[in-house]
């Protein structure tokens, strides 16, 4: 069989005259993070409740490893692990009770559950709790739970919604390590969100969604050259004669743009020019202090692209 | 990574059997209701009332010393003020099944634990079912316990012991009880399903029994002269007249309860409804053995 994951052709969803989801066309590889991203009713959570075998799609075809999810929706939710965006834990029951339910769903054989159930709570540093009723769970470690009780089948596929909202910044940076520990094993992760700038940093592709539809599709770099044009920014601080410090480096190759603000000079260009740059400034007789490269940033990319979108509307 | 091993017949067909983890839902259920606080408060209420109740009936049954079915009348007798066992058990009986299932499916929505579930290998239906039968289960050891308990109080204050006929009568009477529970319990979930907010489900599920309690017998009164012609000529348009009401109150569920209790623990009785003195004059003034009784319902 083949790389992928999961397949889907013309995916469709109407809800009567509302159109979900509009002709998605999505293939995720096997070990790959693939980000899915987009404003909140972008269709995210609708494409995620379609490849479980949820709702069934109005149209199109999806195959998740092998599987069609509208008519083999057991087979498929056996090897895809699901973690809603809100999750949610019986609060009357300790994290291990709630995670042997889950593991009874599963049909895990009996005298494996106790041990799988302690493996997945280890795997999210949550066994000094593991006794304790998820009613005293913080939303941090009722999300890390979360993914304790997808990792407690061995999933292949995990699909996320939204993992990080409403984590704050250093709890939602440790989950996402969570994430990535788990890919360098090989999981494939599927995972949706809009807090762009936290998502850029784990996924390998990522497709922007807008209204229904997947309007970019690819790596973070590709997708900025595709959008951003120039996808590098390089900012310089450096001092001597402007005029020819702008001249010297407006003649180096691969450079867009050249903007200057009193020392502080910033560079647009298509690839990593920072030291052919530094080698400009210093011919040029001026005196280099700082330099450092700007990672393209997806919000960059959203925001240019849906200005764009709307000045075509417009003209 | 193997692909799937038979491709599926017809396209509606699905895999697997929907009663995939019915077992563990089932149990989830029964552990919850079993421990859970609502549970407590009911049962306490159910046991005051049965032994209120009985302890009544047995004051009244003493000297009455007319010894038949006496088991049987422990569920039956009522004392001013207080109404017999088997009318307390017509209204309580929906309060405690709904109680248990008002918020089965809207609860677990609003807790979020509803989409977590419906991610694992199982089907709805097995959600579903497993969440009704676990309640069932629950009020069945209930009923059942309450119905030994009456039982023991009786042995030991009436000091004889039942008839294979009357543990039988009971016995059916417990199955009757537990399908009537079995039915508002039913419409409860399904409320429960409809609205998400677990109150409003509770409301609409008491609103329901309200109704057929103490509205229901004035809309048939209503509607059944409506139905009828205007002046009833004949014996045949007296018994159709009578039929249709019949019909229209046991749509009610809590008529169904009651014409089931009557015939079974009262074996005198042995006719439901409307009865021509015809038909009477030939029956026997003789209580009717069990099978016979079980015919009639």
């Amino acid at each position: 069989m083949s790389d992928l994951v999961l397949e889907a052709k013309g995916l469709t969803k109407q809800y009567g005259d509302f159109v979900a989801v509009d002709h998605l066309d999505l293939s995720i590889r096997r070990g790959e993070v693939f980000g899915l991203l987009g404003p909140n009713g972008a269709g995210k959570t609708t494409t995620i409740l379609m490849l479980l075998g949820l709702t069934e799609p109005t149209g199109g075809e999806v195959s998740v490893l092998g599987f069609d999810p509208a008519r083999q929706p057991l087979s498929v939710k056996k090897r895809v692990g699901y973690m809603p965006d809100q999750v949610g834990f019986y609060d009357d029951l300790t994290a291990r009770e709630n995670l042997i339910y889950i593991a009874k769903l599963n049909g895990i054989p009996r005298d494996q559950i106790k041990r799988r159930v302690e493996e997945a709570i280890e795997r999210v540093r949550l066994s000094h709790v593991i006794d304790q009723r998820t009613a005293t769970f913080s939303r941090g470690m009722r999300q890390r739970l979360g993914l304790a009780d997808v990792l407690i089948k061995n999933p292949q596929l995990i699909i996320m919604d939204e993992p990080t909202q409403g984590l704050d910044p250093e709890l939602a940076h440790e989950f996402l390590d969570l994430i990535h520990s788990l890919k360098t094993e090989g999981t494939t992760i599927l995972l949706s969100s809009h807090l762009l700038h936290q998502v850029q940093a784990i996924c390998d592709r990522v497709g922007l969604f807008s209204q229904g539809r997947m309007v970019l599709q690819g790596t973070v770099s590709e997708l900025a050259r595709k959008v951003l044009g120039g996808a590098y920014r390089i900012q310089l601080q450096a001092e001597g004669p402007a005029a020819k410090l702008r001249k010297a480096l407006e003649g180096l190759r691969d450079v867009n743009a050249v903007e200057m603000n009193n020392g502080a000079i910033q560079i647009e260009a298509q690839k990593d020019v920072r030291a052919d740059a530094a080698e400009a400034v210093i011919q040029a007789g001026g005196r280099l202090q700082g330099l450092s490269v700007e990672a393209q940033s997806l919000d960059d990319i959203y925001t240019r692209y849906f200005e764009e979108v709307r000045n075509e509307k417009v003209n | 990574m193997k692909k799937s091993t038979k491709p599926l017949k017809t396209r509606d067909e699905r895999e697997g059997s929907p009663w995939t983890g019915l077992g563990a839902v089932l149990t989830k259920e029964m552990a919850d209701h079993l421990t859970g606080a609502r549970m407590l408060i009911l049962d306490a209420l159910v046991v005051l009332t049965a032994v209120g109740t009985i302890y009544t009936a047995l004051q009244n049954i003493r000297p009455g010393a007319n010894n038949e079915f006496l088991y049987l009348r422990l569920f039956t007798t009522a004392q001013e003020p207080l109404p017999a066992f088997v009318f307390f058990l017509a209204i309580l009986v929906p309060l405690i099944a709904i109680a248990l299932s008002f918020d089965s499916i809207n609860g677990e929505f609003n807790r979020r634990t509803l989409s977590r579930i419906l991610a694992q290998p199982v089907y709805r239906d097995a959600l579903l079912m497993g969440k009704f039968l676990g309640g069932l289960m629950t009020l069945t050891m209930v009923f059942s316990a309450i119905w030994l308990l009456i039982f023991g109080i009786g042995i030991l204050r009436l000091g004889v012991p039942p008839t294979a006929e009357e543990t039988g009568r009971a016995l059916w009477f417990l199955l009757g009880t537990i399908f009537y529970g079995g039915i508002w319990m039913a419409l409860a979930m399904l409320f429960s399903t409809v609205f998400r907010s677990s109150a409003t489900a509770a409301l609409a599920s008491i609103a329901v029994w309200a109704f057929f309690i103490f509205f229901w017998n004035i809309v048939v009164g209503l509607v059944t002269p409506l139905l009828a012609p205007d002046q009833i000529t004949n014996l045949e348009q007296l018994v159709a007249a009578s039929q249709s009401q019949m019909v229209l109150t046991r749509i009610s569920p809590l008529t169904l309860y009651a014409d089931i209790a009557t015939i079974m623990l009262q074996p005198t009785e042995r006719f439901l409804g409307f009865v021509l003195p015809v038909q009477l004059d030939r029956a026997i003034e003789a209580p009717l053995p069990l099978a016979q009784s079980v015919l009639v319902i």
